[in-house]
């Protein structure tokens, strides 16, 4: 089987490591890389490793003889809602890496083959791929009423294209803990730390249950996804045991599951503390090759 | 020999003086909304109402209302209010006749929604709070509440952990998002006096000129109304404070206090002395759960930089766990943690439990 091919665009910190991740694909070839400043050094190691690459932005790839397979949109929202509709013209599969939401939200070892079929698919957010598969998780062993995440980030991984729109991201992964958590209702909370060294992504999940809930079905459970998250994301790792707590006034009368996890980055082009960029890029290549084998 | 009464700058009053003629400083309560911290979010609709009745009559010109750590906090990492915060404001709104109701904002935490909500229940100044490095991520909510015709005001929270000049640049982001006012906050009530007087200075050199400087005060280490008063002279012209200091950790400038300060100075803040006691010792005090106090939890709080707000939430964890409360607080300020990451407080205490076991093993082999 050939490699299918595909353009990266946005040649920010999260394409430049999306583009390493790619260039060990088995399945997919990274053939473009796009952006739209002449100057970026995203463009110019994609040169290096032998992409085509443009500042002529996405006008300039749909031109081309030869369109890819696949695109990774690693821009901001703003410019994926715009450009989405464009790529499905042209027949060519969309991989989101904003949080546009255009297309249904896949977290791999949640719904990873679900939408292999759909034309564009969305990666909700950094913490959302953090965060996600434990409430999913939880839910496998207990209804959850109610859950929260909290995501902790260095301020040096968080680009201005989080800064600007906060709001998405806590939008798009509270959604995404309901649609794909699984939790009845759903609350996200990101915190940027600035502190020296940069503290590596941290991130905890609050999950309300019933009271009678099976509590070793749940630790179980999330133990059990914690594994399946490193096989793409080998830094995954639970930093305590998930901490269950009775019901009281403070938890409203529900058992509270607490499960605090910490997310090393592979170091691709990021430093490893840049867990958050991490796990948004080895999920969407997960992703990618999910639809290459679909479209094979 | 200095004049202790001289002010650098007095209020502007480009918002609005009336009815209260001429004010030299524009004083805000936060018992409603710090105090909400020490309350565990468990404020009651009368007590919100009666504490806005004696506050409105008494003459302060500004109320703020909302879940300790703004809108949409009502959470398990920060605790769930007794009473919805968008009914707070609108009982607030409801009942004061002259006081303006403000409400606070954490980008990461609320949203551009919850600010629409909050206007639409009667809040008419925006506060939006970031840490004091990040202030970028608040630029689309000061876009907003401009367009909605809100006030604004921004924070710049653990204002002790950073120089100056680089809070002065951080201000500059906030005006120029369209915030009237920004405020060195000194979350973790660390800043000592001319380190105050610094930071306010700075802002003023920065932004004076299109924007008021504010001071938000904690008393970890005694210094509220000290630090407050060398703000004011330093050119801060909206001051922040809660009666009978309730508010997080060892609590807010006891807002009283510095009423009768600015008496003495001869400082107009249109609040009335006699009745602003009252109303703390008849109204403030039956609604606190204790006092505000210094005690070995809060001093460390101050002694180690920490967010006040942790002070409750570090209590419950060192109770569940059977650690030391003191020692979780100073494991937080050695990660640097910042407002908003009171769940690493959970996994400092189980840190802590884990060395402790450690320990006892150790000792009976």
């Amino acid at each position: 089987m050939s490699k299918k091919t595909a353009a990266i665009v946005g040649p920010g910190n999260i394409g430049t490591d999306l583009m390493y991740k790619l260039l060990r694909s088995e399945l997919i070839e990274p053939r473009w890389m796009i952006g739209v400043d002449p100057s970026s050094e995203g463009l110019r190691l994609a040169t290096g490793e032998g992409l085509e690459a443009s500042h002529e932005g996405v006008d300039w790839l749909l031109k081309q003889d030869e369109l890819p397979d696949l695109i990774f949109e690693a821009t901001s929202a703003y410019v994926h809602r715009e450009y989405a509709p464009r790529y499905e013209e042209a027949g060519i599969r969309a991989v989101d890496l904003t949080p546009a939401a255009v297309g249904p939200a896949v977290i791999p070892p949640v719904n990873g083959e679900e939408h292999v079929g759909a034309m564009n698919v969305n990666m909700i957010t950094c913490g959302g791929q953090a965060t996600i598969p434990m409430v999913a998780a939880v839910s496998r062993a207990a209804t959850v009423s109610y859950a929260e995440i909290v995501a902790s980030v260095s301020s040096v991984s968080a680009g201005p294209g989080t800064r600007a729109n906060i709001d998405e991201f806590t939008r798009t992964t509270a959604a995404g803990v309901q649609s794909i958590g699984g939790a009845q209702q759903g609350k996200a909370i990101i915190i940027l730390n600035p502190a020296e060294p940069p503290m590596i992504m941290r991130d905890t999940i609050f999950c309300a249950v019933p009271p009678d809930a099976d509590r070793d079905a749940i630790v179980a459970s999330v133990v059990a996804m914690e594994k399946a998250v490193q096989e793409y994301v080998p830094g995954y790792r639970l930093l305590q045991e998930p901490q269950i707590d009775d019901p009281s006034p403070a938890t409203r009368g529900q058992t509270k599951v607490s499960i605090f996890v910490e997310v090393e980055g592979a170091g691709d082009y990021l430093p490893p503390y840049s867990g958050n960029l991490d796990i948004m890029t080895a999920a969407a290549t997960q992703v990618g090759e999910n639809i290459a084998r679909a479209i094979a | 020999m200095t004049d202790i009464n001289a002010l650098t700058r007095t209020w502007s009053g480009t918002h609005g003086t009336e009815p209260w003629g001429a004010l030299d400083l524009r004083l805000t309560d936060t018992c409603l909304r710090d105090g909400s911290h020490h309350k565990r979010h468990q404020f009651t609709a009368q007590e919100c109402h009666d504490i806005v009745e004696a506050l409105d009559a008494s003459g302060v010109p500004v109320i703020e209302v909302t879940h300790g750590d703004g809108l949409g906090g009502s959470s398990f990492n920060y605790g769930f209010s007794r009473t919805w915060e968008q009914e707070l404001i609108r009982i607030a709104a409801e009942t004061a006749k002259r006081a303006k109701i403000a409400f606070l904002m954490l980008p990461g935490v609320g949203t551009k929604d919850d600010i629409r909500a909050a206007q639409e229940n009667g809040g008419q100044i925006c506060r939006i709070a970031t840490h004091c490095t990040e202030a970028d991520v608040s630029i689309q909510h000061f876009g907003l509440a401009r367009e909605l015709g809100l006030e604004t005001v921004g924070f710049l929270m653990m204002s002790h952990t950073q120089p100056p000049e680089v809070l002065a640049k951080q201000a500059r982001i906030m005006v120029d998002a369209g915030c009237q006012c920004v405020y060195v906050v000194d979350s973790a009530g660390a800043l000592i006096m001319e380190q105050t007087a610094d930071r306010v200075a700075a802002l003023v050199a920065e932004i004076g000129d299109v924007a008021d400087v504010g001071f938000h005060g904690h008393e970890n280490l005694g210094l509220g109304v000290a630090n407050t008063i060398i703000a004011a002279r330093a050119g801060a012209t909206q001051i922040d404070g809660s009666v009978r200091r309730f508010g997080a950790g060892a609590g807010n400038t006891p807002l009283e206090a510095f009423i009768g300060v600015c008496d003495k100075l001869g400082w107009e803040t249109g609040v009335d002395f006699l009745q602003i006691v009252d109303a703390s010792e008849d109204v403030i005090k039956p609604a606190m759960p204790e006092e505000c106090q210094l005690d070995r939890m809060t001093l460390m709080m101050g002694y180690a930089g920490v967010y006040s707000s942790f002070l409750k939430h570090a209590g419950n964890a060192a109770d569940r766990y059977g650690v030391s409360g003191a020692k979780i607080l100073l494991e937080a300020g050695r990660r640097k943690l910042i407002g908003g990451q009171e769940d690493q407080l959970i996994d400092i205490a189980l840190m802590l439990k884990a060395d402790q076991e450690k320990e006892a093993a150790n000792s009976t082999a």
